[in-house]
C-alpha cells in the first residue's frame, strides 16, 4: 500500500516521528494556550512572544553568565514566568471582568511590543545558540537518523504535558483550580485565595511556553518573530482541541504535528495550510472542538 | 530713481530665480523589509546606505535637495503596491530602491514602469527583473539568481557534486533560483534529482531535508534566503546530512546570515556574494562609518548595492542637472559606474549592473581573527561570465 503511494515505508516511519517532534512543540504551546483560557478566560496572544523570550532568556544565560542549556531549561520558565505574573497582575487583573475581546486585543498588543523590543536590541536574523554537547550527534534508526536532541524533546514535552494533566485532573491543587473556573465566587466562599490562584495560573502557562522556547533555540533560529511564526498555528491547534480543553490540547498537539509532517511528504506546499483546513472542517461539525464541551 | 528700482529688481530677481534655477529635487523611497526575516539585510541599513551615498557625493553643494523616505513592505506584494503607488501618485516620491524579496519587486517593476518613475533595486534576486519582466526604468543592481546559481552552482559542480536535490521556498524568488541553478548543472554536466517546494516563511525543515537525503543527491541545494535559509543549514547539521557526505548549497546567503547562524554551524559554507566589508582599503573604511552609524553591524552586498545605485544615480542627476526618467536612464546607462564599493562597472541595455561576483567560503571559527571576519576568497568571477549574457536575453530592451 505504501508503494503504491510513491513512498517507501522506511521513509514514512522517519516523517511520522519527525512529525511528532514537531507535534510536541504544539502540545507544550496549546497546553499553556489551554491552562490559561481554562481558568482566566484570556486568550493570550502573548503567548508565541513569551515562546520567543524562553528562547533568549536561555541565550541570555549562556552569554551573558554562561548559564548552561540545562539549567536555562529551568531558570528560563522562571524569569518568563514571573514576567507572566507582573503582566497578569498589573494588566490582565483590571479587565478580568469585561468581554474577552479586551483580553485579546491587549495580549496581542503585548506581543507586538515584546516582538519590537527584542527586535530593536537583537536585530531580526537571529542568535546563534548551540545543542547541548550531551546531546550531540544521534542514533540511526535504520529508517531515519535520529539526532539525539530531538529525541530529547519529544521527551521531555510528552513528560511535561502528562505532569500538567496529573497536577490539574488529579491532585487537590488541581480540585481547587477546575473548582474556581466553575464557580469562582463559590470557590472563594470556601476559603480559597482565586485571585492567588489566577495570577500563578497565569504564570505556570506563560513558564511552559517559555518552556517550549527553550526546547527550541538549540534547533530553531531565535530570533523575535519565532513565536510569531508559531502562534497562529498553535491557537489552530487549541481551537481544534477544543478551547480550554487540557488533554484536547495534548492529543491535538501530537495528532496535528503528525498530519502536517505527513503532508510535507505528499504534498509539501500545503503543510502551511492543512492545519487551518482541518480546523474549519472540525468547526462545522464540532464547533465546541474535538475534546471542548458546548457551552 | 527709476534706475534704481530696476536694478534692485533685477537684483532681487537674480537672487530669487538663480538657486531655483539649479536646484533639483529628489525624493527617494527606500523600500524593504523592515521587521520580518530580511530586516537585518536590509531594513534600516539601506537607508543608512542611502544617506551615506547622499553624503558623500556633496549633493546639497552640487545643486540637489535630496529627501530619503522609508517604508516596510512586509515581504507581501500588495502592501509593496499599495506603498509604491502612495509614494508615486502624491508623496511625489522620484525613486524607489533596496526591495527584497523578489514577488514585491517585480511587482513595484511594473509599477515604476507604468508610472514613468525609477526603480534602483539591490535586495530582489530573481533574475527576470533584467529578463524577461525587464524594464526601461529599472536597474537592478548588487546581485541575481542567474550569477548565484552561476558562482555557487557552477563551483558546486566543478568540484564534483554533479547530482543536486533543491529544497526551494514556494514563491517567485525560490523558483527562480532553482530554474536558474538547475539550468547551470545539467549545461556542466550535473543531473537534478528532485526537488521539493517549501512553504514561505518555514521553521521546521527537517521533513524535507530527510527527503533530500533519501534522494542521494550528492548536493542539496537550498533555494532559500534568510531564516529559512538559517534553519534548514541549522537543522541539516543536526540531522547529520553533512556527516553523511552529501553537501550543502546555500545559493543565497548573507554575511548577517553567517552571523546568525555562527560559525561553528556555518563553516565551510561555499557562497557568491558581490560585496563584503573586509576586501579591500576601501570598502573597510566605508563599512566602518556604516557600522557606526547602524549599531555596529557591518553591512550586507543588498545594502552596498543601495549605496551604489543612488550614488550613481546621483551622478546622472547632477550631470543633467533634471530628474527626468528617461534621460536619467540613458544617461545611466551611458556612464560608466565607478563607487569604492563594487569598483568600475557598467548599466546593460537590459538595466543589469555589471560587476565581478566573488566565491567565497566561511572561515572555521578558528581562523577568524575578530567579530564580522568571515569570509575567505575562493575565486573572483568577472561580470561576463556571473551575469547572464546578452546573447541569452529575453529582454526586448536588447537589440539583437
Amino acid at each position: 500500500m505504501f508503494e503504491l503511494l510513491g513512498i517507501p515505508p522506511q521513509a514514512l516511519f522517519g516523517q511520522v516521528l519527525l512529525g511528532l517532534i514537531n507535534g510536541s512543540f504544539y502540545a507544550i504551546l496549546s497546553l499553556g494556550l489551554a491552562v490559561i483560557f481554562g481558568l482566566l478566560n484570556i486568550i493570550n496572544f502573548t503567548h508565541g512572544a513569551q515562546y520567543m523570550m524562553g528562547a533568549f532568556v536561555a541565550w541570555m544565560c549562556l552569554n551573558y553568565f554562561g548559564i548552561n542549556y540545562w539549567a536555562a531549561l529551568l531558570l528560563a520558565p522562571i524569569v518568563v514566568g514571573a514576567t507572566g505574573i507582573a503582566i497578569e497582575r498589573l494588566l490582565l487583573k483590571r479587565i478580568a471582568h469585561v468581554d474577552h475581546l479586551y483580553g485579546l486585543l491587549l495580549t496581542f498588543g503585548l506581543a507586538l511590543i515584546i516582538q519590537g523590543l527584542f527586535r530593536n536590541q537583537y536585530g531580526s536574523s537571529g542568535l546563534a545558540y548551540q545543542i547541548p554537547a550531551e546531546l550531540r550527534g544521534g542514533q540511526n534508526l535504520g529508517f531515519m537518523f535520529l539526532p539525539y536532541y530531538r529525541g530529547w524533546v519529544v521527551v521531555a514535552s510528552l513528560v511535561v504535558c502528562l505532569a500538567t494533566w496529573f497536577l490539574i485532573e488529579k491532585t487537590r491543587l488541581g480540585a481547587y483550580l477546575r473548582a474556581a473556573t466553575e464557580n469562582p465566587t463559590l470557590t472563594q466562599a470556601f476559603g480559597i485565595n482565586v485571585p492567588l490562584l489566577v495570577t500563578l495560573t497565569y504564570g505556570f502557562g506563560v513558564a511552559l511556553a517559555a518552556f517550549a522556547g527553550v526546547l527550541a533555540a538549540p534547533i530553531y533560529s531565535v530570533n523575535p518573530n519565532m513565536g510569531a511564526d508559531l502562534i497562529i498555528v498553535v491557537f489552530a491547534v487549541v481551537v481544534i482541541g477544543g478551547m480550554g480543553s487540557i488533554l484536547g490540547a495534548i492529543v491535538t498537539g501530537f495528532s496535528l504535528g503528525l498530519i502536517e509532517g505527513l503532508t510535507k511528504v505528499f504534498y509539501p506546499e500545503a503543510s502551511a495550510t492543512v492545519i487551518f483546513i482541518i480546523m474549519v472542517l472540525v468547526l462545522l461539525v464540532k464547533p465546541a472542538g474535538l475534546f471542548g464541551r458546548a457551552a | 530713481m527709476k534706475l534704481k528700482t530696476l536694478l534692485a529688481t533685477t537684483a532681487f530677481a537674480a537672487l530669487v530665480s538663480a538657486p531655483a534655477l539649479a536646484q533639483v529635487s529628489i525624493k527617494i523611497g527606500v523600500m524593504n523589509d523592515r521587521s520580518g526575516l530580511y530586516a537585518d539585510l536590509t531594513g534600516e541599513g539601506s537607508a543608512v546606505a542611502a544617506r551615506l551615498a547622499v553624503e558623500d557625493f556633496k549633493a546639497a553643494e552640487k545643486g540637489l535637495k535630496v529627501e530619503i523616505v522609508s517604508a516596510d513592505h512586509q515581504n507581501k506584494p500588495d502592501v509593496g503596491s499599495n506603498i509604491a503607488r502612495q509614494w508615486y501618485d502624491t508623496d511625489n516620491v522620484d525613486v524607489i530602491t533596496d526591495v527584497p524579496t523578489s514577488s514585491v519587486a517585480l511587482a513595484i517593476n511594473q509599477i515604476t514602469k507604468d508610472k514613468n518613475k525609477i526603480f534602483l533595486n539591490s535586495g530582489a534576486a530573481s533574475s527576470d527583473l533584467t529578463n524577461k519582466a525587464c524594464s526601461p526604468n529599472t536597474v537592478h543592481w548588487t546581485y541575481d539568481t542567474y550569477a548565484l546559481a552561476n558562482g555557487t552552482g557552477g563551483a558546486m559542480v566543478k568540484a564534483g557534486g554533479d547530482s543536486w536535490y533543491f529544497l526551494t521556498a514556494d514563491y517567485a524568488f525560490g523558483h527562480a533560483l532553482e530554474r536558474d541553478t538547475a539550468a547551470v548543472v545539467t549545461k556542466n554536466g550535473g543531473k537534478v534529482l528532485g526537488a521539493v517546494r517549501t512553504p514561505f516563511p518555514g521553521t521546521d525543515f527537517s521533513s524535507f531535508l530527510l527527503q533530500a537525503q533519501a534522494s542521494k543527491a550528492k548536493v542539496i541545494g537550498l533555494a532559500n534566503a534568510g531564516g529559512d535559509t538559517i534553519n534548514s543549514i541549522k537543522q541539516a547539521g543536526e540531522f547529520g546530512i553533512t556527516q553523511g557526505g552529501q553537501k550543502l548549497a546555500g545559493l543565497l546567503v548573507f554575511i548577517n546570515d553567517v552571523h546568525a547562524l555562527g560559525l561553528q554551524t556555518a563553516q565551510g559554507l561555499v557562497l557568491t556574494e558581490s560585496f563584503y566589508w573586509d576586501r579591500d582599503e576601501g570598502t573597510r573604511a566605508w563599512s566602518a562609518r556604516f557600522a557606526k552609524a547602524h549599531n555596529g553591524n557591518m553591512p550586507s552586498m543588498v545594502q552596498a548595492g543601495v549605496y551604489g545605485a543612488v550614488l550613481h544615480y546621483l551622478k546622472a542627476v547632477a550631470e543633467l542637472k533634471s530628474k527626468d526618467p528617461a534621460a536619467v536612464m540613458a544617461k545611466m546607462k551611458e556612464m560608466p559606474t565607478d563607487d569604492t564599493l563594487f569598483g568600475k562597472g557598467t548599466i546593460r541595455a537590459d538595466g543589469r549592473k555589471m560587476h565581478p561576483m566573488y566565491l567565497y567560503e566561511v572561515k572555521k571559527p578558528g581562523e577568524s581573527k575578530a567579530k564580522w571576519d568571515y569570509y575567505k576568497q575562493l575565486a573572483v568571477l568577472p561580470a561576463e561570465t556571473a551575469f547572464r549574457p546578452l546573447s541569452e536575453s529575453e529582454c526586448p530592451l536588447v537589440k539583437k
